[in-house]
């Protein structure tokens, strides 16, 4: 039971984009249309996953003082991998989201996972936070995907919705920005919370020494 | 000459990487909330993507591409940078405290910054000569400090304003930046 609840609670309770407000780069950049939303998604779960993995059977031999560089370089290695497999298998896709296919690197969701949670847990736990995070990544860059398609270019899923005038500035810039301070607000109000004041940067590996968060306080 | 003019023009303003490219906006969300700090976290971005450019291209072009290994392009780059970052946070220590002092509190939090491994990754997809590597380093960090600091001043706008409550915080801050965002749509005639 206990294991579910780590799958489950990163899908929408602790959703890391909507909710946390991690991982905000490539949730703006490949949103345009829906399908890349999901292959980002997806590919970020992949390493999540593969990461969270490997950190948490690593953690007792990585030593405190350089385990970030070692993070980074499990996480690079990951990330090549699956390039690799896109170039090869999906290379629509892997054109289609170009550089930030690497820049999922640096995405602070999956070296915040690493740092909040898979240092400290178990193999199969740590596996399965992950895969739930990844999801929850996945749904919310659907989402995204989803509005953005359908508003901008007047189809969804690459197939064209009838009678409908599409607005061309969702597709661009301005409209992600828009897009997802809606999107956040719409779920601040479904949430029925209070909206976050500051950006969560609990799960962030500096924000010991961020001076954003300082900032914020 | 013309090459290198429009580069600069690209990316401080036309592709410029907070608002276009969509690279970097974690700081630009965390830190823009006062001048001082964007000033602070501007300079340090400029200098280390700066410095960065000049460490990961000769390393590219001398000793992953001769030897076939392109395709860890993505772990070089990004464990140089991690290394960079912690030497020059040691070196400034030493050597310049004031300057320490100002931009120190910046520095770890660049290694996650992915505008910097963005521009050293872009430079090569560009396949942009080494000076080009380092002009385009320096204005796509000028574009980060400029879009920094644009910002700084709405927030402080922002800070007055009466918002409903749902959209207070983090969603109220994100439509600002898609209109600052809009403003900078204007630049896009300039390359033709």
């Amino acid at each position: 039971m206990g294991n579910l609840k780590e799958l489950t609670k990163g899908i929408i309770k602790e959703n890391p984009t909507l909710v946390g407000l991690l991982g905000m780069c490539p949730t703006l950049a490949v949103t345009t249309q829906a399908v890349n939303g999901i292959g980002m998604g997806l590919a970020t779960t992949f390493v999540l996953l593969g990461s969270n993995i490997v950190i948490s059977l690593l953690k007792k031999v990585i030593p405190k003082a350089v385990k970030l560089p070692c993070y980074i370089v499990i996480i690079a290695g990951f990330v090549t991998l699956i390039s690799f497999l896109l170039h090869g298998f999906i290379p629509s896709l892997y054109d289609a989201l170009g550089t930030f296919l690497n820049l999922i690197t640096v995405n602070c969701i999956i070296l915040g996972r690493a740092e909040m949670f898979a240092c400290k847990n178990k193999v199969i736990p740590s596996a399965l936070d992950g895969l739930g995070m990844g999801l929850g990544f996945t749904l919310a860059l659907f989402l995204m995907g989803s509005v953005r398609e359908i508003m901008g270019s007047g189809s969804w899923m690459g197939m064209k919705i009838p009678g409908f005038e599409p607005m061309s500035v969702f597709v661009m810039s301005a409209g992600g920005f828009f897009v997802l301070g809606c999107i956040i607000a719409l779920v601040n109000k479904i949430a029925g919370k209070r909206p976050p004041q500051k950006i969560g940067c609990a799960g962030c590996p500096n924000a010991a020494s961020c001076a954003g968060r300082k900032g914020g306080e | 000459m013309k090459g290198i003019f429009i580069i600069m023009l690209s990316a401080i303003l036309v592709d410029n990487f907070v608002l276009s490219k969509f690279m970097g906006i974690c700081p630009f969300l965390g830190v823009s909330k006062k001048l001082s700090s964007s000033l602070g976290m501007g300079a340090a971005v400029i200098f280390v993507m700066t410095c960065a450019t000049a460490v990961t291209y000769p390393v590219y072009s001398l000793v992953l591409k001769p030897n076939g290994l392109e395709y860890l392009n993505t772990v070089a780059f990004i464990l140089i940078i991690a290394l960079f970052v912690q030497l020059v946070e040691i070196i400034l220590k030493k050597v310049m405290p004031p300057l320490y002092n100002s931009l120190g509190v910046y520095l770890p939090l660049i290694t996650t910054n992915c505008a910097v491994l963005g521009v050293t990754l872009l430079n090569i997809d560009n396949g942009y000569t080494f000076l080009e590597s380092i002009v385009n380093a320096i204005c796509a960090g000028i574009g980060f400090s400029l879009a920094l600091i644009l910002f700084s001043g709405v927030r402080s706008k922002l800070e007055d304003a009466d918002i409903p409550k749902t959209f207070k915080g983090i969603p109220a801050t994100l439509i600002a930046a898609s209109i600052v965002s809009l403003s900078f749509m204007a630049f896009s005639g300039l390359i033709s």
